[in-house]
């Protein structure tokens, strides 16, 4: 193997030479890395872009928080229930059903036969409505919200930030990341967009933010 | 699209593109799908890059980076090899679609399986890795819906982004019928419905599969990061339940830093399906214990990229991130189909990067037309988020198919002009030879066809019979002689 290696290094070497390109120096990075704005526009704009997806919207303060979980999953018509063992069971104790922490040594296909996963999350960008679930205790390894049909997501008001930049300065390269935007979906038949192929097909985000909750959305 | 001499491999037809182009243009029905599809995505683009007032800062950036990855690339795919390596996964490299081939289909052996999972990948369709495999008896099966639809209807891409982009739902419909095992007979047009078919067809064997193959969107040499950005989940799926996980990667995919995805997560999703951001990206990082595949290979492919390489104009093709906004913006795509391109990459992006990749292997080489299949009308260059100069590098590919490959019969009309051009008499008598092609034009003076390879000429157009004499004879003769005198006469009266 290493001489295909050596080869196509060697390769690289004679067409820089050949094509004399100077090495680009510097990058300028004169796009924005960040913007200013309050916790509340940042959730707005977040609550609009998640909607947009088709994602389905809650907010809560933390002392609502188990209550409000409880309902959605009782919305969701949902009995057996996994959640990042890192969360506190405290929050789950207001369900009714079976909720279990996830075992992460156990085999990841068992999961597809549960009806909903909660998870936290690690950080939000709201210019662009994406989550980042950072593989671990409570964000859950990436089989737990992948294969179950329906993923309860929270999204803590200190974790959103902006836009995208500041969104990638957060997460840490060496943990594998999920980016989730909105459910899933395709756009491969005529391109128009339909939600819910392979990955969750119901993405319910909490807001989880210390102010009094408003009219709730969608 | 077929294998050509003896190297595997969707890069080159097996016609020139004029030819390919004309069964594009008269399929109505591809043609409807294809103005329908292209308009619709269009307009989603340009809203959601009308969003960012810093739209153009992103898009210098995107180049710059990825010019920057070509001027220092045997560094960063060595550092990112040793990154990959530290963190438990195997690299290997290829030179070519044969030992690319040969390598995924040694390390799929090695595990025992003959089932494999794919995720939608450019570069595995580029070297025809699923024949490849068929060949040693193994099965890859297509995951994402577009390439399912390909898959199950034996038919090959036609768009980099949606390669079934020339099917509409009926199509799709029959095509599942006809294909997917165990499908609803009653199933119905509705795009819902066959995504849903798909779901179930496929969802046993995401979770049975043992070993799955990726291409990688981004590689990160400073950290060993790999990316794939996807829609639908099949991608998350293919590179998490397996204990496999098999990854193809063009040597120009990488990035050098992880912050260096900020600019790029903000260009191609945008670009590519207009959305402000895509349903998934997954980023791993080698293996995670407990987490995904515990065992992990990245294949870095060659596969003429130092070809292009060598070209201090043609490398900047090399900067494409596959969005597709170029063949969505594109007349010629939009009327031709991605088909007659005849390579895993059409439109303009193909028409520069498939040359480059293949070079002209003779005169009549179908990639030698594909710089030709161009109204270089700029669109492209427009739209590109790494501000590839699609049209410059198409005028300098042309340029170097006719250096390279001289017409035969423009060269020997243009020698013949040289000689005619050279001796006065010769060009007297050329010249009064051809008023005799008035007979051509019968009785109403009009030509309506030209014999011989001239033909193509009259094809969609009349031509005016040549004037009796020609303006030398006529020069010569009594009445323009008359008029000469009777002018010099007037210019001394004056005077």
């Amino acid at each position: 193997m290493s001489d295909a290696k050596d080869a196509i290094l060697r390769r690289i070497r004679d067409a820089e030479a050949q094509a004399a390109a100077a090495p680009e120096g510097r990058v300028a990075r004169s796009y924005r890395t960040s913007t200013e704005s309050t916790a509340g526009q940042r959730r707005e704009l977040l609550i609009d872009r998640l909607l947009d997806y088709r994602a389905m919207v809650r907010e809560a303060t933390p002392t609502e928080l188990p209550a409000t979980i409880a309902a959605v999953l009782s919305e969701a018509g949902a009995t057996r229930v996994r959640y990042a063992p890192g969360l506190d069971a405290a929050l789950l104790a207001r369900f009714d059903g079976e909720a279990l922490p996830d075992d992460p040594s156990s085999d990841p296909r068992l999961l597809d036969r549960v009806d909903a996963v909660v998870t936290d999350s690690h950080v939000t960008a709201a210019a662009t409505g994406t989550i980042c679930l950072q593989a671990g205790p409570t964000n859950g390894r990436r089989a737990l919200t992948l294969v179950p049909d329906c993923h309860v997501c929270l999204v803590r008001d200190e974790s959103v930030v902006y836009g995208v930049p500041e969104m990638v300065a957060r997460l840490d390269p060496l943990l594998p990341v999920t980016m989730v935007s909105g459910p899933s979906a395709t756009s491969d038949i005529e391109l128009s967009r339909v939600e819910g192929v392979h990955g969750p097909r119901r993405l319910i985000v909490i807001l989880v933010h210390p102010g009094p909750p408003e009219a709730t959305p969608g | 699209m077929s294998t050509f001499l003896g190297m595997p491999g969707h890069l080159r037809g097996v016609e020139s593109f004029p030819r390919a182009a004309h069964r594009g243009l008269t399929n109505a029905t591809q043609r409807h799908n294809l103005t329908h599809a292209t308009t619709t995505i269009r307009d989603k683009r340009a809203a959601v890059v009308a969003e960012l007032d810093d739209w153009q800062e992103l898009r210098a950036a995107g180049s710059a980076i990825k010019r920057d990855v070509l001027a220092r690339l045997p560094e960063l795919l060595e550092q990112f090899e040793a990154a990959v390596t530290a963190r438990g996964g195997i690299v290997h490299w290829a030179r070519d679609a044969a030992e690319a081939g040969a390598i995924v289909t040694d390390l799929i052996r090695a595990t025992g399986e003959t089932e494999v999972l794919k995720v939608k990948s450019m570069a595995t369709q580029e070297i025809a890795l699923n024949e490849q495999l068929a060949a040693a008896g193994i099965h890859a099966q297509e995951t994402d819906l577009a390439e399912l639809i390909i898959q199950l209807g034996h038919d090959t891409p036609s768009h980099i982004l949606v390669p079934a982009i020339h099917r509409n739902r009926a199509e799709i419909r029959d095509i599942f019928l006809a294909g997917m095992p165990g499908v609803d007979p009653d199933l119905s047009t509705e795009p819902a419905d066959l995504a849903e078919a798909s779901r179930v067809f496929l969802r046993t064997q995401f979770l049975r599969t043992r070993v799955a193959i990726s291409g990688c969107n981004f590689g990160i040499a400073e950290t060993g990061t790999v990316s794939v950005v996807e829609s639908e989940g099949n991608g998350r799926m293919c590179v998490t339940l397996p204990q496999t996980l098999i990854t193809v990667m063009g040597i120009e995919k990488l990035l050098p830093t992880y912050r260096d995805l900020e600019v790029f997560l903000q260009l191609l999703p945008r670009s590519s399906t207009g959305e402000r951001m895509n349903p998934y990206t997954s980023l791993w990082t080698g293996v995670t214990p407990d987490d995904g595949p515990q065992e992990f290979h990245i294949v870095l492919l060659d596969n003429g990229r130092t070809r292009a390489l060598a070209d201090s104009v043609g490398r900047e093709a090399l900067k494409c991130i596959r969005c597709s906004a170029c063949l969505n913006v594109c007349p010629v795509y939009e009327r031709a189909g991605g088909h007659a391109y005849g390579s895993t990459y059409p439109g303009p992006i193909g028409a520069i990067l498939t040359p480059q990749l293949t070079g002209f292997e003779s005169a009549d080489d179908p990639n030698g037309s594909l710089p030709f299949a161009s109204s270089l009308c700029g669109r492209c260059n427009e739209v590109c988020p790494v501000e590839i100069p699609i049209t410059d590098i198409l005028l300098e590919l042309r340029h170097r198919k006719v250096t390279e490959y001289p017409p035969v019969p423009e060269a020997t009309m243009m020698q013949t002009l040289t000689q005619l051009w050279s001796h006065p008499r010769l060009w007297n008598a050329a010249a009064g030879m051809v008023a005799l092609g008035r007979v051509l034009g019968g009785r109403d003076h009009t030509i309506t066809s030209v014999p011989g390879f001239l033909g193509g000429w009259t094809s969609v157009r009349d031509v005016a019979v040549p004037p009796k004499q020609t303006f030398r004879q006529w020069f010569a003769g009594s009445e323009a002689q008359h008029l000469l005198t009777a002018a010099r006469r007037g210019a001394e009266g004056e005077a």
